[in-house]
């Protein structure tokens, strides 16, 4: 569904992308590990038009997207999580999801109760302004702005960041259960463990190159990645 | 007794004059953390095109009837023309002066904010010859009425209604449509307001419209209260108008409001101070009281809790 070729991402002199090349098929999670600095926010920001790509090019169902701005981008169906969850904290938990539907101009009702069925903590919320949800709370809300967008693919940065093991858990549940509901995940994570037990792929980063991949189950077997990732 | 009712009344219609160019700036620093000082001189332009634009209708329409009807029409349709030719000035004013900076340091874009603030000024300078114009009298703002023994000109009673009232529209705006809640999310984060899809650029370009649209009609006021218009014109009332956006909070809307009232307030007051010269030290008295309040309330009276270097 989301294929990236040979893709470079220049960062100011420095390539912190350097020529990866991956897919994301239709109705699965993938995940994207690896360590900091590796070129995981990068590749997302890249696919989300907020960085443009030196080299490479990224197709979505066969559509060339290459270097689209942002709100083509979400347009045309890829919507992101980004890291530290960047919820507007001034507006109201509702309000932010009415903006993460900000392109549509069609009835939100039926994705508004979507989004409070997946996550009752948010409805009880709702007029509360987002700045005072505790880091669990707006990272729901991070993903339920997303799903506003009705994106055919979410992609999540480090949704588990700062957050507490058992939250951590609730997130992961709600990724899976989201993915069921028939989006395509593209998930990147330093929490390698999590990722991998949730993902159907997984492809290993290291300095901007991509190193290993294989299913989930694989790579949480690998010996090599058990070694610098799973610290088992 | 009378004459604290008129000083009042007057200081009142002041503040709402600096009101709707404070606006503008506090508007322009909440979403782009710059501060905008070509704002003042913009205000200054919309009066010359009211000058400007009044004579050449009133010519143009003089030759199709009577001399009297002319000019009675021509002042709406003037009115009208400065309204859309300063929005169409603001908005070029961003895209050529600002866009090209928006990733440079908020430095740079000042630097260039000051540089057509100066390029304005030359312009009117070179446009006018340096000479001071009269404002059109506008049927109606410029007629007089007795109150409390003084004429005062309808002008000084309308402000402050057509202010609030403008005011109470543009709050809605920003709190309950789709355009104000992009400005609100805008103002807070670029990068994630782009994520949910939002132009960066238009809701930029929307703010310098209505920035420029107040100004527009502040303008059409002030001049018509302080009807010679010079090249400097817009100097002092931008820079209280920016005094009166810092007092009330810089980037918060009703904190300019409050604060263009008081200083205009305070400004009327001390004029009539029982002492020699207040007249004359009016200006920086109107600084004095900035400074205090600044000492105390360093972020303004609705300021934000964090504070940004300028």
């Amino acid at each position: 569904m989301l294929k990236i070729d040979e893709l470079k991402v220049r960062y100011g002199g420095i390539e912190a992308v350097k020529g990866i090349t991956f897919e994301v098929p239709e109705r699965q999670i993938v995940t994207l590990i690896g360590a900091n600095g590796a070129g995981k926010s990068t590749t997302l920001r890249t696919i989300a038009g907020l960085v443009k790509p030196a080299h490479g090019r990224i197709h979505l169902q066969g559509e060339d997207i290459t270097g689209l701005s942002p709100d083509r981008i979400v347009s045309k169906g890829i919507t992101m999580v980004p890291e530290g969850r960047h919820v507007f904290p001034d507006l109201t938990v509702l309000e932010n999801l009415k903006i993460g539907a900000y392109l549509r101009h069609d009835d939100l009702e039926d994705d508004i109760k979507w989004v409070y069925d997946l996550f009752p903590r948010l409805k009880e919320r709702s007029w509360q302004a987002a700045g005072t949800l505790s880091g669990g709370e707006q990272q729901m809300l991070a993903v339920g702005r997303a799903l506003m967008s009705r994106p055919k693919i979410m992609m999540m940065d480090e949704p588990s960041l700062g957050l507490a093991p058992i939250v951590v858990k609730g997130i992961f549940d709600i990724i899976r259960e989201i993915n069921k509901q028939g989006v395509t995940i593209l998930l990147v994570e330093q929490n390698a463990n999590m990722a991998l037990k949730t993902a159907d792929r997984g492809y290993v980063l290291e300095t901007g190159r991509i190193t290993l991949t294989g299913s989930g189950q694989e790579l949480l077997t690998n010996e090599d990645v058990k070694k610098a990732y799973l610290g088992t | 007794m009378e004459f604290f009712i008129s000083t009042l009344l007057f200081g009142i219609s002041a503040g709402g004059q600096y009101a709707l160019i404070a606006i503008g700036y506090t508007m322009v620093y909440g979403i782009l953390r710059l501060i905008n000082f070509a704002h003042g001189d913009v205000f200054m332009v919309a009066g010359l095109i009211g000058i400007y634009s009044t004579s050449w209708l009133t010519r143009l329409l003089s030759e199709v009837m009577a001399p009297e009807a002319a000019t009675a029409a021509a002042i709406p349709l003037s009115m009208v023309l400065v309204l859309v030719l300063t929005v169409v000035l603001g908005f070029f004013i961003e895209r050529v002066a600002y866009k090209p900076l928006r990733s440079a340091p908020r430095m740079s874009v000042m630097i260039s904010a000051i540089g057509v603030s100066y390029l304005l000024q030359n312009t009117a300078t070179y446009v006018t010859g340096g000479q001071p114009m009269t404002y059109p009298n506008i049927p109606m703002l410029s007629d007089t009425v007795p109150i409390a023994g003084t004429s005062i000109k309808w002008v000084v009673i309308l402000t402050p209604f057509l202010v609030v009232a403008l005011v109470l529209v543009l709050t809605q705006l920003i709190n309950h449509t789709k355009v104000g809640m992009a400005m609100r999310a805008v103002a807070k984060d670029f990068e994630t307001s782009q994520l949910m899809g939002i132009k960066i650029n238009s809701v930029i370009s929307t703010t310098f419209i209505i920035g420029s649209a107040l100004a527009a009609v502040g303008s059409m006021l002030y001049f018509t209260t302080y009807p010679a218009i010079v090249p400097t014109a817009g100097a002092m009332p931008g820079l209280k108008a920016f005094v009166a956006a810092v007092f009330g909070g810089i980037g918060s809307i009703p904190g300019a409001v409050i604060g263009a009232f008081l200083i205009g307030i305070c400004e009327n007051f001390v004029k009539i101070l029982p002492f020699e010269g207040a007249t004359t030290f009016v200006d920086a008295f109107t600084f004095a009281l900035l400074i205090i309040v600044l000492v105390f309330k360093p972020t303004g009276l609705f300021g934000e809790k964090a504070t940004d270097k300028v």
